[in-house]
């Protein structure tokens, strides 16, 4: 096991810059995700740390090493790709036996170590198989028991559940963060599912168009958003936005319904700003504000209200059940301490 | 007013049907009349012809004249017929040298021509040139290219490089007539194969190479391991097709060497033409073609089976 460090790596496809200096500690053991839109370099910052991807600038060091000028086979990952990459033309234990038969390992040996990974994938009963005759979810293990085998000091995940159905998928999630407890490997995992990093990770890497946004623990990231794109991203139903600005210890909106400020972002009046607050964070207030309801989405645990409020449509959750119609209007109030404030110029978090 | 009219028209008695109308809804008849184009062609140019050569080689007829059944009469005497038996050798050897030669150089282009090159598109273009070409027309060419006197080679090697100081001698003696032949069909098939193969290999996803370079396989490893047997199948019918062509091949030797010299180049579809039209003799030529079925059967099963399909590919259970 080791620690993997990303220091301003920077990657360009001819004169095209993918990623613009990127910085990213990644402790021994530890689970991190890396998340964003499509596009925005987490599969190519994976492939670099792979070695699949040279780097043109920066470094990258797995345990003490930096790794820039080393074969891929010489850094000790294994990789487990979006499509799987399953040798069609071998059995599910040739599969995973692939990587020890190039290295001359003893017939025990494989089957020792090939054995043990099919025990924690439970994939025993599928040895002989050839992967066009397995599942998408025992494809998916197969991946993963051939980068187990191989006992690496870093496993890298490229999009693994993104070919699964909705059900294999949670399911998998939960295989996959429990393979990690056990086996307590570095793991470097991208996806562009937030909720994926939400539950998997242990340090979530938000990154946009080949910058990295923030990097934090999952809850961190929900509860202190730095910017607008990580206040948007992270989080479903997604936060909601208000524009306006700061005014007399106040948030104005741009239809002039008066917001209140969470204490740590007063005293900046005059500043356009954008007001956040997440769908959980409406109450059902008698004295509260106008929200005229569009939809509403009655899910038995929350009803999910979409409705116009202070001049912008929002999302609301409320454990309540409503019984309002769409076109009428309810009152709602917005806790200070519970809303983000962000400037209307750069994006950036107002106050702490 | 159409809620009126639609009734009465949905009740109304369909008329009686007319014998072609009864005709054209039988189902084995459509069949029939649906196959009748492809199964007219196939009988009359496939079916036909190959009747005809097999009941000719049963015969003695000889051009301008019917002849009498003679059962196997031109098979016993081809079985001590020394020149039969030398294009028999010949062929057999021209087939696996210049399929082994067209697979290996096939393989080698295809693989180059697999990697991002500049010009891709046109170089691609440019390997299908001798496949392109009548043979026709590109064994005159090589008939030129080994000319005794006119020899584009020979002037090379010998007034240009002064590598040699005699003129090669490409088509006078049967060993250098064979081997110069060879190369030429050689030059001929390997479009198809560099092609074919191409096609196959753009079929291998590249993370399958990926997976392996991180499993730590080296450049023949990787080729060995996973190009060669996800290569199998369509290699195997690049491969039967090929051993065919070659094994019947007419054109490229009859416009070079016309069997020549003493006989030593003949293949056997050429001797048969030989025997038959120029030499007048149909049955004996259509019995030597006719021995052709049961060695272009056994290449082909060997090949087919042999390379054929892999349990890999199949679908289903199988435990």
């Amino acid at each position: 096991m080791a620690n993997v460090s990303i220091r301003n790596v920077r990657k360009r496809f001819g004169s095209t810059e993918i990623l613009h200096g990127v910085d990213v500690e990644i402790d021994d053991g530890e689970f991190v995700i890396l998340v964003g839109p499509s596009g925005c370099g987490k599969s190519t910052l994976l492939r670099m740390i792979a070695g699949l991807e040279n780097i043109s600038s920066g470094e990258i060091a797995i345990g003490d090493r930096v790794v820039n000028n080393i074969a891929p086979k010489e850094r000790d990952i294994a990789m487990v790709f979006q499509n799987y990459a399953l040798y069609p033309h071998m059995t599910v234990r040739d599969n995973m036996a692939f990587s020890l038969s190039l290295t001359n390992a003893s017939k025990a040996e494989i089957d020792e170590k090939v054995g043990r990974a099919a025990q924690i994938l439970g994939l025993n009963p599928y040895l002989a198989r050839y992967p066009r005759q397995l599942s998408g979810g025992q494809r998916q293990r197969v991946a993963m028991g051939r980068a187990i085998v191989r006992d690496p000091q870093v496993f890298l995940f490229d999009e693994p559940l993104s070919n699964l159905d909705a059900k294999l998928r949670v399911a998998m999630r939960a295989e996959i963060k429990e393979l990690h407890q056990r086996l307590q490997t570095t793991t470097v995992y991208v996806t562009h599912d937030q909720i994926e990093a939400m539950t998997m990770a242990d340090k979530i890497v938000v990154m946009n168009a080949g910058n990295v946004e923030q990097i934090g623990a999952p809850l961190d990231l929900y509860d202190k958003p730095n910017n607008l794109f990580v206040a948007g991203f992270i989080g479903s139903p997604a936060m909601n936005f208000v524009k306006g600005k700061v005014a007399d210890g106040a948030f104005t909106a741009e239809d002039g319904t008066i917001l209140p400020l969470p204490p740590s972002a007063a005293g900046q009046d005059g500043r356009p700003a954008v007001y956040g607050i997440r769908p959980e964070h409406f109450r059902l207030a008698g004295d509260g504000l106008p929200a005229r309801i569009t939809v509403l989405e009655p899910t038995g645990s929350e009803t999910q209200v979409m409705a116009h409020f202070a001049g912008t449509p929002i999302i609301g959750a409320f454990r309540e059940r409503i019984a309002a119609k769409p076109g009428e209007t309810i009152r709602v109030s917005v806790d200070p301490m519970a809303a983000h404030v962000f400037d209307g110029a750069t994006g950036q978090r107002i106050g702490a | 007013m159409s809620a009126t009219t639609i009734p009465s028209r949905a009740f109304r008695e369909r008329p009686k049907e007319s014998w072609l109308a009864k005709l054209f809804d039988s189902k084995p008849f459509l069949v029939a009349l649906c196959l009748l184009p492809c199964s007219g062609l196939l009988i009359v140019f496939m079916t036909y012809p190959l009747g005809l050569g097999l009941w000719l080689s049963l015969t003695d007829t000889t051009i301008g004249q019917a002849g009498d059944f003679v059962g196997l009469d031109n098979f016993i005497s081809l079985f001590d017929d020394q020149i039969f038996w030398n294009a028999v050798g010949y062929t057999i050897f021209y087939t696996a040298v210049a399929t082994s030669g067209k697979f290996m150089l096939g393989l080698w282009l295809a693989l180059l021509l697999n990697h991002n090159l500049p010009l891709k598109a046109f170089l691609r273009a440019i390997v299908l040139l001798p496949w392109i070409v009548p043979t026709v027309l590109s064994s005159i060419a090589w008939w030129w290219i080994y000319d005794p006197q006119f020899s584009i080679v020979s002037y090379v090697a010998v007034d240009v490089l002064h590598v040699s100081d005699q003129y090669f001698d490409f088509l006078g003696s049967p060993w250098a007539a064979r081997w110069s032949l060879i190369a030429a069909n050689i030059w001929r098939g390997i479009p198809f194969v560099a092609i074919t193969l191409l096609a196959g290999l753009q079929t291998i996803p590249p993370s399958l190479y990926e997976a392996a370079l991180l499993d730590g396989a080296s450049g023949w490893q990787k080729f060995r391991r996973i190009t060669v047997p996800l290569l199998m199948p369509i290699l195997s019918v690049a491969l039967t097709l090929s051993v065919l062509f070659t094994f019947s091949d007419f054109q490229l030797v009859y416009a070079i060497t016309r069997g020549g010299p003493f006989n030593s180049t003949h293949l056997m579809a050429t001797l048969a033409f030989q025997r038959a039209i120029p030499g007048s003799q149909l049955g004996e030529g259509a019995a030597i073609a006719v021995s052709m079925i049961p060695f272009l059967l056994l290449a082909t099963m060997v090949c087919f089976f042999g390379v054929g399909r892999r349990k890999w590919q199949q679908g289903g259970d199988n435990d």
